[in-house]
């Protein structure tokens, strides 16, 4: 198969990253180049093959549903571009 | 002592615990190396004052217990490190501070290492050059032309010319060991679940392992040691008796099996990484060890099934970057939604956001049974490959990479060439196994290369005592000439 320009502005809009229109023919080509790469995997039957869902022997460890930190809100903003006293802020988003 | 930063990490120790050189010569002679090396680019933070204020400490009160006493440590930037900048060679990192310290690099300093700086790496460890890193290219000591690999490629440079006596990289399809291979030294990708991933910048989650690079295997044994173990902060970590590399390192490798795969002589592989296998192999055999040919039918799709899995893992792992909590936000937009979009599109850089474009179009409704669940049967077919060869062998011998180290600018402008130079260490991060990369002999322009020795899950001990064996025998020296200085 092959990606056109509309299905990637698609896919960037999905993905929440806009694209700049100068730079969407190479990034096609590229795209198209990788999928092409990708698509000999497609050469394979895998009708009776079992998925691989975890590469480890063990099963996910559950734990116990408590709070083991907390009282940290003063670091978790530390790092935020903008922010008031106690929240994120950003864009306005309901009028 | 002016020549001590040229010496192996082990070496190093033994003159720390009697008394040779204190913790703080060493880090000054270390700080002055990475002043006087800055055209290598191999920094992107460097915490001198704080090194020194340790070094200080140590001296103080020193406890030579430990199997890091005293040492100044670089590590790659993609380790969060209290209160010290954590990039992840992303400009949407770049103002970010965390308050918290990564499991592996709180392992280094319990064990008495402390912080030296934070190497440069490809963004979110995605390449196989350093040439995606926002904070610009590495360059190889090697030559002043030349890759140091990737993406743990302010490691493998930092090592090779004397700027940290050993470091730690992170592996997703290669990144420890192609660097070890371009700059001849050594490299450990080990067994998943091994090294905590808590507190590393996640790029591929179901792939990603931290690891050693060292000059020698055993440097590689004592900074495994040290830096592995079970976190309960990590939730595929796996809960097993701590092991003692370095003290169980040991030579003889007489009647082990070794195997090799036929898959991997690939189409156009150049002759001399032909000879460099053939002379890996004539090594072990002369030791004691037993060659015996093998299979593994599937290794021609590990790299395809890679880039299905690793950009899928990466496309939600990278989803938090929102301009939002911490990193970069973009000042333009007129509502949220334009946020995100502009603050993603000024703050990755053209690799990351073409892998998380693939991820997202092999996630999204549609395509996820012909793209995402394909390569998790094929995964399931590579790894069954392994599984296979290992009731038949102790450990499997393969070239690390298809050539010594590339030139700068060389396969920028080639997406899937520069991917193809992951094609002999991918297959081992899809199956979740240990594997090693070894400094072998050097090509007809002098460049170094690397054969990789691959082990059985949680075998890292075998693989690492072959290493020891071959290092001892294979006579290879780095040379390298301080271009830079």
């Amino acid at each position: 198969m092959s990606l056109d320009k509309e299905k990637i502005k698609h896919v960037a809009k999905l993905a929440r990253i806009s694209v700049d229109e100068a730079k969407v023919d190479s990034l096609t080509k590229d795209l198209n180049s990788i999928f092409k790469f990708i698509e000999q995997l497609n050469e394979l039957n895998t009708d009776k093959v079992e998925p691989l869902t975890s590469i480890l022997n063990q099963s996910l460890r559950s734990r116990k549903d408590e709070i083991s930190d907390g009282k940290i809100r003063e670091k978790i903003l530390k790092n935020s571009p903008k922010k008031n006293e106690e929240f994120f802020v950003v864009p306005k988003v309901v009028e | 002592m002016s020549n001590i930063t040229n010496q192996s990490l082990s070496e190093i120790l033994k003159s720390i615990k009697s008394k040779k050189i204190s913790s703080l010569e060493l880090t000054q002679a270390y700080i002055k190396n990475i002043e006087n090396a800055k055209k290598l680019n191999a920094f992107v933070t460097t915490t001198f004052d704080q090194a020194l204020e340790n070094a200080k400490k140590f001296d103080n009160k020193p406890n030579n217990e430990q199997l890091l006493s005293g040492v100044p440590l670089a590590v790659k930037d993609l380790f969060c490190t209290e209160n010290v900048k954590t990039t992840a060679g992303s400009n949407i990192l770049n103002n970010f501070i965390p308050s918290y310290e990564s499991t592996v690099t709180k392992n280094l300093w319990n064990n008495g290492a402390f912080l030296l700086g934070k190497l440069n790496c490809d963004e979110f460890a995605m390449g196989s050059s350093n040439e995606t890193s926002f904070f610009g290219n590495v360059i190889n000591p090697i030559g002043d032309h030349l890759v140091p690999g990737g993406s743990s490629g302010g490691s493998s440079s930092a090592l090779v010319a004397d700027l940290t006596p050993a470091t730690i990289g992170t592996d997703t399809g290669g990144s420890i060991r192609q660097p070890a291979s371009f700059t001849g030294t050594v490299g450990l990708k080990p067994t998943y679940g091994l090294c905590s991933r808590w507190g590393i910048v996640a790029f591929a989650s179901s792939l990603d392992q931290a690891g050693p690079m060292t000059k020698t295997v055993n440097d590689c044994s004592i900074m495994l040691e040290a830096m592995s173990g079970f976190d309960d902060k990590d939730s595929t970590s796996i809960n097993k008796k701590k092991e003692t590399y370095s003290k169980n390192l040991k030579d003889n490798i007489k009647g082990l099996k070794i195997g090799i795969p036929k898959e991997y002589r690939v189409d156009n592989m150049p002759k001399e990484i032909d000879e460099l296998w053939e002379k890996g192999k004539k090594i072990l055999k002369d030791l004691g060890a037993q060659l015996i040919d093998i299979s593994l039918p599937h290794t021609k799709y590990a790299l395809p099934t890679y880039y299905i899995v690793a950009p899928a893992e990466a496309s939600s792992n990278l989803a938090r970057y929102d301009g939002v909590r911490y990193g970069y936000r973009s000042q333009k937009g007129k509502d949220l939604i334009e946020m995100y979009e502009n603050t993603r599109s000024e703050g990755f850089g053209d690799e990351v956001k073409r892998r998380i474009l693939i991820g997202t179009y092999v996630l999204s409704s549609g395509y996820y049974d012909a793209y995402y669940l394909k390569a998790q049967k094929v995964r399931q077919l590579i790894k069954k490959d392994f599984d296979d060869s290992f009731t038949k062998v102790d450990a499997i011998l393969t070239p690390s990479t298809p050539s010594s180290a590339f030139k700068i600018g060389e396969k920028t402008n080639d997406p899937v060439s520069m991917y193809l130079n992951d094609i002999f260490t991918v297959p081992v991060n899809l199956a979740g196994l240990p594997a090693l990369s070894l400094p072998a002999g050097l090509d007809k322009q002098g460049y170094p290369l690397g054969l990789q020795l691959i082990g059985k899950a949680l075998d890292e001990q075998k693989i690492l005592n072959i290493g020891y064996a071959f290092e001892k025998n294979c006579g290879y020296k780095n040379e390298i000439k301080k271009w830079w200085l």
